[in-house]
């Protein structure tokens, strides 16, 4: 079999529209155009039910009532509506918002801008394996706690929180819990009772779905949860995000949700197994690599490896007919290497040297194999470069070496 | 980010990748950057005593390819030149050539600092065989 060039092995960052979900949105741009809004005429009547059709897809593939899914543009305004949103209604009650260093930027730079405003959070540090602890937790919870967020798989490193538990402890305090499953969402078993999560944002292009459409679960029953919106208008999705709705896209949404349920179950050990390949033949081709996070707890179809003495840019540049992502960002072009990975405190030089492979659904054995060759291959090369892997192999320990920094 | 094709050219086909002895008093070696900032480049030169010369450069870099790009040729243009000649290679020079895009100009002037090191050490090793001090210093780098 051969296979087609380039390969695209970033499903963390996007995923292609399946043809499935295509072919059900394209009446909704034409023939179906009408405004979900429009109560007056059969064009909006069938907008308004694909909508509330796609509504339940998608409450039923993370166990919710369709009345609890709120559509927003994406999961980075999901978040934003979800924090912000909890910060301005629940201000009377308290101030403190609960989060972790190694969430995505919509829910970190959210929290900072709240900060300006006078909230205070806590941003809690992660283990080695990236896992958040618990107890720490429970210990920064006060009586001025209204808002825990806690994403539930990262985006650089697969890393699973264990969201039960802490559902389990914001239940117990009282205090409404929000996580960011974006990257969960449709790959793993997700179920927002059995989780005992309050919100929960999701995003359609990260599951075969269209780009620009995300939603926001937000609990009705046991508590209520309640939002200030943060776009005012018409008053669309029962007040709390104003905008006519992107039908087509809304449409697809679900239609992803649909297949997603369908086919996790299999689909997710066929990436298991396929990340396990690729895991398996790199380390049996190559010395000093690490895997960045918990294997355990872990998104089956993520791997994010660090190539000891190698630059993430430059390995990169040696495999530019693959599409992947690399942690490593050159300081000196004032650029910061990945937050996530510096979280796990591995070093700055192995942050340098990662890289994330996502897989999904159009990968393939063939794939996997050229990857891990050609990375092998291109590894081998640049150690042959590095200034830092001569010195190891001299038996020099770089982390007590004085570099020449200013 | 795309790469000119100079700069690709000399990541796959880098020139004078290796090691020369670093206790050889006819070699200096200078070593720039730190791993931490993602960047790391060992650059030396080997001097014929007699006629000032630089008869051999290497070269080993753990950075971008830009970085790789420049230490490549700074060593392609340290080979034939007298030592301050040598000096007077300028990071702008290799940016020009390899047209690097402005977040790359510090790659370069990494180069500059490796040849500045190398150059430094080597007179270092003179000075020190032949018994004086140590007159001339290479500036500090700026990365
Ligand atoms: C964990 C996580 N949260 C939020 C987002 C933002 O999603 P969207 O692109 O739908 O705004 C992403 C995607 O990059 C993500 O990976
Ligand atoms: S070495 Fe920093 S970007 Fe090239």
């Amino acid at each position: 079999m051969t296979i087609k060039l380039p390969i695209y092995m970033d499903y963390h960052a996007t995923t292609p529209v399946d043809p499935r979900v295509l072919e059900v949105m394209v009446p909704y741009f034409t023939t179906h155009f009408g405004n979900a809004a429009s109560r007056n005429h059969p064009f909006g009547w069938e907008a308004e039910e694909a909508v509330e059709k796609a509504r339940k897809q998608i409450a039923d593939l993370i166990g919710a009532n369709a009345k609890e899914i709120v559509f927003t543009s994406g999961a980075t305004e999901s978040d934003n509506l979800a924090i912000k949103g909890v910060a301005e209604m629940y201000r009377e009650k308290g101030n403190h918002i609960i989060t972790c260093v190694t969430e995505h930027k919509a829910v970190i730079d959210t929290c900072k801008r709240l900060e300006k405003d006078g909230y205070r959070v806590t941003y809690l540090s992660v283990q080695k394996d990236g896992l958040i602890r618990l107890d720490e937790l429970r210990n920064a919870i006060t009586d001025k706690t209204i808002l825990i967020t806690i994403m539930t798989a990262n985006n650089e490193i697969g890393v699973m929180q264990p969201i039960a538990q802490i559902g389990a402890i914001a239940k117990e305090k009282g205090v409404l819990f929000h996580t960011d499953a974006v990257q969960a969402v449709g790959k793993v078993p997700f179920n927002v009772n059995d989780l005992k999560v309050d919100m929960a944002s999701i995003s359609a292009h990260k599951m075969y779905g269209p780009k620009g459409v995300g939603a926001l679960y937000v609990r009705r029953r046991n508590p209520r949860v309640l939002l200030a919106p943060i776009i005012d208008g018409g008053g669309h999705e029962r007040g709390m995000r104003s905008g006519t709705l992107n039908v087509p896209g809304i449409v697809g949404f679900g239609k992803a949700a649909e297949l997603c349920k369908q086919e996790m179950a299999v689909e997710g050990e066929r990436l298991r197994k396929l990340r396990d390949r690729l895991d398996d033949r790199l380390h049996k081709g190559l010395d000093e690599i690490y895997i960045n996070g918990s294997t355990e707890h872990r998104l089956p179809h993520n791997l994010n490896i660090s190539f000891a003495y190698v630059e993430g840019e430059s390995l990169l540049m040696g495999i530019n007919d693959v599409a992947v992502s690399s942690g490593s960002a050159c300081t000196s072009a004032s650029l910061e290497p990945s937050y996530v990975l510096k979280a796990l405190g591995a070093g700055d030089d192995l942050a340098h040297s990662s890289i994330r492979f996502g897989l999904g659904r159009w990968s393939t054995d063939e794939e996997v194999d050229y990857v891990a060759d050609k990375l092998i291959n291109v590894v081998t090369r640049l150690r042959e470069m590095s200034p830092l892997y001569e010195l190891a192999k001299e038996g020099v320990d770089l982390s007590t070496m004085q570099w020449q920094t200013d | 980010m795309a790469y000119s094709s100079k700069v690709i050219d000399h990541y796959e086909n880098p020139r004078n990748v290796g090691s020369m002895p670093k206790t050889d008093p006819n070699v200096g070696t200078g070593l720039v950057g730190a791993p931490e900032c993602g960047d790391v480049m060992k650059l030396q030169v080997k001097v014929n005593p007699e006629t000032g010369v630089i008869d051999d450069a290497k070269f080993k870099t753990f950075g971008c390819g830009s970085a790789i790009a420049s230490s490549s040729l700074a060593t392609e243009w340290l080979k034939g030149k007298t030592v301050d000649e040598a000096l007077a290679i300028k990071n702008t020079d290799i940016v020009t050539e390899l047209s690097l895009p402005p977040v790359k100009i510090h790659c370069s002037v990494l180069a500059e600092d490796a040849i500045k090191a190398a150059i430094t050490d080597y007179k270092k090793k003179q000075q020190a065989t032949a018994g004086k001090s140590v007159e001339e210093r290479a500036p500090q780098p700026t990365v």
